[in-house]
């Protein structure tokens, strides 16, 4: 039950003023930029971007400053940003095939054409704490090698090429596309919605349902066929133009996992796919969406659901980490009154339970 | 366009500055929105939303008549309402040559100049194998 309840404004008032001063933190220090967050805190601007589905560094970054680097309080101020501000529609579908590649990896193949391309990654690093970059470290420059005319396909193409792998899902060009942020969720829901939750669903949460694929809980088997990171072009078709206008570029990552085969008596058997896409170098995200993306494709391919990572009710009500943290920490908002109903009710209970105790020895003593 | 979309609303101004403008006005003041972004299942499946991103719109009438539509990743109000400037520029007969040498071209210059930098950085990164023979060395 809620009622209006008056008072605390000052108190309010105070602690958010004492909030400002916390996260400001020793003045003798200087202040953050957003350009530092953003330059030097990179992977934590893209969670943000990702998680708070909305791609703009700066904001993402003005959001960590203002969460003091809590991150889901930081989605969570993105996500009340977006509100705000009017949709002009739906980007052109970015081409991931055209990437303009800072990463690119295979762990099925070795000599796929374009190379296997470590960039900038924590892979192969000792995990070492490093004393040098406590203070003014000045990194070598990058090395820089001969760049390749070779194309990059993906990995899946080149399977697909031999019927090896089950082909995307395909639909007519003008084909509605789920919105989540449009309809409230029902199930059971496609796989165009299951991605759109997973591609902002909680790092954490999918990192952990991925995870229990692999120890058993709905096992399938997992490649990682490839991962790639890089920029791409997003293009939006603009009514007033009347053409297909150029936005700029996007850094992205996808994953593509190839799992267990699939076949039957009329369909030769073939791999199949999980995938993963994220705003950002987000090689952790999108390695769990793909694996959970997988999971949740169970009912689709005539597989027996019996792991939390298959039921996709399952997966896309609890996935979302601003939901969850307004559903648990509105724990700690005020249920004075409710609290009062139980508190009355236990009390009568606990009477009568008295009353009935204590009413036997009576007897007894009577007798 | 692709190439004022991806270069800063600073290097445009400048370059702008430096020539002669035509007389025009703005027909759309400009305004932050949000586009979604969309992909596609496996890469090159049927299309789903992954996630919103801010855009910066304005357009802009020349004198002349010739309509510009500016439009970029982000919220910077100016660099929409300067693409759009550019834009109208370039469908103008008297203007298109100039704002293509003056402004796009040795913008395309220095974003290629930077797209090949990174590659290089990246391509040195790429894995070289080799297979240890059993019973060398």
């Amino acid at each position: 039950m809620y009622v209006a309840v008056k008072g605390g404004e000052r108190a309010i008032e105070n602690a958010h003023r004492l909030l400002a001063h916390e996260r400001r933190g020793d003045r003798e220090v200087p202040e953050l930029t957003l350009a530092q967050i953003s330059e030097q805190l990179a992977l934590g601007v893209d969670r943000v971007m990702a998680e708070g589905s909305l791609y703009d560094r700066e904001l993402a970054a003005l959001a960590i400053k203002q969460a003091r680097g809590d991150m889901i309080e930081a989605i969570f101020l993105v996500r009340a940003f977006r509100a705000t501000l009017p949709r002009f529609g739906a980007t052109e579908p970015v081409d991931t095939g055209n990437m303009q590649i800072r990463r690119r990896i295979s762990a099925t193949f070795k000599d796929i054409p374009g190379g296997q391309i470590l960039g900038p990654t924590f892979d192969y690093t000792h995990r070492l704490l490093d004393p040098q970059l406590a203070e003014g470290f000045v990194p070598e420059a990058p090395a820089t090698g001969e760049t390749s005319s070779a194309e990059t396909p993906r990995v899946t193409d080149i399977l697909a090429h031999d019927g090896l792998i089950e082909p995307s899902p395909q639909a007519e060009a003008d084909a509605p596309v789920g919105d989540l942020t449009r309809e409230p969720l029902s199930f059971p829901a496609d796989r165009d919605l299951r991605l759109q939750n997973l591609a902002r669903a909680d790092e954490g949460f999918l990192l952990a349902l991925g995870y229990s694929t692999q120890r058993g809980y709905g096992r399938n088997h997992p490649f990682a066929g490839e991962i790639r990171f890089g920029e791409v072009d997003v293009e939006f078709f603009a009514e007033d133009a009347g053409f297909a206008v150029p936005l700029g570029r996007i850094e992205l990552t996808e994953c593509q996992m190839v799992n267990q085969f699939k076949g039957s008596a009329t369909e030769a058997p073939c791999f199949t796919r999980g995938y993963g896409l994220a705003f950002g170098q987000s090689e952790r995200k999108t390695m769990s969406m793909a694996l959970v993306d997988r999971s949740l494709r169970a009912r689709e391919l005539g597989e027996e659901v019996s792991a939390p990572a298959q039921d996709e009710e399952f997966v896309m009500s609890h996935s979302d980490n601003v939901q969850a943290t307004g559903f648990v920490e509105h724990l700690k908002l005020p249920h004075y009154v409710d609290f009062q109903s139980e508190l009355g009710l236990l009390r009568r209970l606990r009477k009568d339970f008295a009353d009935a105790n204590t009413s036997e020895p009576l007897q007894e003593a009577a007798e | 366009m692709a190439v004022l979309a991806q270069s800063d609303a600073a290097e445009i101004s400048a370059r702008l500055r430096a020539m002669a403008l035509p007389d025009h006005k703005t027909l759309r003041e400009p305004e932050n929105g949000l586009v979604m972004v969309r992909g596609r299942i496996g890469g090159d499946g049927a299309h789903f939303n992954l996630g919103e991103a801010t855009v910066s719109r304005s357009a802009v009438l020349l004198s002349t008549g010739q309509v510009g539509f500016g439009y970029t990743l982000g919220r910077d109000h100016e660099k929409a309402r300067l693409i759009a400037l550019c834009d109208a520029m370039a469908q103008s007969d008297d203007f298109a040559d100039a704002v293509e040498q003056e402004v796009i071209a040795p913008l395309r210059t220095a974003m290629i100049a930077k797209r090949s930098r990174a590659d290089a950085e990246t391509a040195a990164t790429r894995v070289d194998f080799y297979t240890m023979v059993r019973g060398e060395g």
